[in-house]
């Protein structure tokens, strides 16, 4: 038995050591019933790719397997706590989510176009940022913080209920300016590594970086539930830690950069599947 | 007693300054070559192979695939293979292409390890916080001399 299990280390460290870690031309189908678009024509406004992929096609083939049943997806389970804030009352008007918009499943197209253009509030709006208009407009609640769990969660219910539907953020009309900020910080070498989001993520993409496969960096998978510290993860959380690693000072999460940077990769996967909750390492 | 002190410290930079070249004082010619030692002295190969492949050092191998190194796991891609590096390029080449790549390939994704200044939003190493002072180069002046000694031993 021992020896068994010490073969089983070896030869998993010699999968990975090779590189031969992600069947780049794998299809996703999830529940065996939800088809997933995780490669496609890159959009028109993209001038330098062809073809755009989901992170989902550069994992192991194990990480992409969780990913393909409910049951095997630990992102699920915060999907669950969140169908239950979601029938609760909460805040002075007694409100629950459920109260406006029925049965979760109502919601389903709703995660595909955020961020967008909210007219009353005259700003672009994340998905979190909605979710929070509508906790202190609606319902008279307290903000929830931004990716913290209570909001992961529910960010992870509404992707749920749209996943295979593909991702159209409108980047023209009032969007317009937050998105062209959006691809000017995206373009912008920073820190004292002097890495921009593109040098990774446009020119390097399917190349491996140490042990790290690059991905193109989309964002149709968010949230993301990562083996690598075992929780939701949102998309500004991961934008940060990305800009870290560069060096830098990063923006803050819910920062007028990071909500134009969101918009802008956003609209680099237009035409992927939402797949949120997703998961990867 | 003062006068003393003040006369020692002048003593130690008038010969720190003779023999290290501080990263703003680094002259690159039109191809990006940095003809003279940065640190006055030669290089040490066997340090320069710990500093490839060490994370917190040079992680040279991150980015790039060195056969002569394959006991070390996980070589990248992004950058070209550094095997026979030493048939291609000399040492005052390869002490440019450390310090900062930018000066011989304009565009590079590489980084620029004996640099300091004009950066974006330069931050205090790996915490996203704004750099506090200020920073230090990704390697000594010394560590980029070890790296080059290394690099001109993978002969083919």
């Amino acid at each position: 038995m021992k020896l068994l299990i010490k073969g089983g280390i070896v030869s998993a460290a010699l999968f990975a050591a090779f590189g031969a870690n992600a069947d780049e031309e794998a299809s996703l189908v999830i529940n065996e019933d939800i088809e997933i678009t995780v490669r496609t024509d890159a959009p028109a406004h993209l001038d330098n790719m062809r073809t755009i992929y989901s992170g989902w096609v550069y994992r192991s083939d194990e990480t992409q397997a969780l990913q393909m049943d409910d049951f095997e997806n630990p992102g699920m389970i915060f999907v669950d706590d969140a169908i239950d804030v979601w029938a609760s009352a909460d805040g002075s008007e007694g409100k629950g989510c459920v109260d406006c918009h029925n049965e979760p499943a109502s919601m389903a197209g709703v995660r595909a176009t955020y961020p967008k253009w909210n007219e009353e509030a005259g700003e672009v709006r994340t998905l979190a940022m909605q979710v929070n208009g509508c906790r202190t407009e609606r319902m008279g609640a307290e903000e929830w913080k931004y990716d913290g769990s209570d909001m992961l969660n529910m960010e992870a219910l509404l992707a749920s209920v749209s996943r295979g539907m593909p991702v159209n953020v409108a980047i023209d009309g009032p969007a317009q300016s937050t998105w062209e900020m959006g691809k000017e910080l995206y373009y912008t070498r920073t820190g004292q590594l002097d890495l921009s989001c593109a040098n990774c993520h446009e020119d390097n993409y399917g190349n491996n970086i140490r042990a790290d496969h690059l991905s193109q960096g989309q964002i149709n998978g968010f949230p993301t539930y990562r083996l690598k510290n075992a929780k939701l993860n949102g998309v500004q959380s991961r934008f940060r830690g990305c800009v870290r690693d560069t060096r830098a000072e990063t923006y803050a999460v819910g920062s007028d950069e990071f909500i134009a940077l969101e918009l802008y990769v956003a609209s680099r996967g237009n035409g992927l599947s939402v797949e949120g909750p997703s998961v990867r390492n | 007693m003062k006068s003393i002190t003040v006369f020692v410290c002048a003593g130690m930079m008038a010969t720190a300054a003779m023999a290290e070249i501080a990263p703003d004082d680094v002259t690159y010619d039109e191809y990006g070559e940095v003809m003279v030692s940065l640190s006055g002295q030669p290089g040490d190969p066997v340090v320069g192979k710990e500093i490839m492949v060490e994370r917190g050092k040079g992680n040279c191998i991150a980015c790039h695939q060195v056969t002569a190194l394959e006991e070390y796991p996980f070589h990248g891609e992004v950058g070209p293979s550094l095997d026979g590096i030493a048939e291609r390029r000399t040492d005052v080449e390869l002490r440019g292409i450390l310090a900062n790549p930018k000066m011989t390939y304009e565009g590079t994704i590489m980084p620029a390890f004996y640099r300091t200044s004009g950066f974006t939003r330069p931050g205090d190493e790996f915490t996203g916080e704004a750099a506090a002072g200020p920073l230090a180069p990704l390697l000594t002046a010394q560590e980029i001399e070890d790296v080059v000694a290394y690099l001109l031993t993978l002969t083919d």
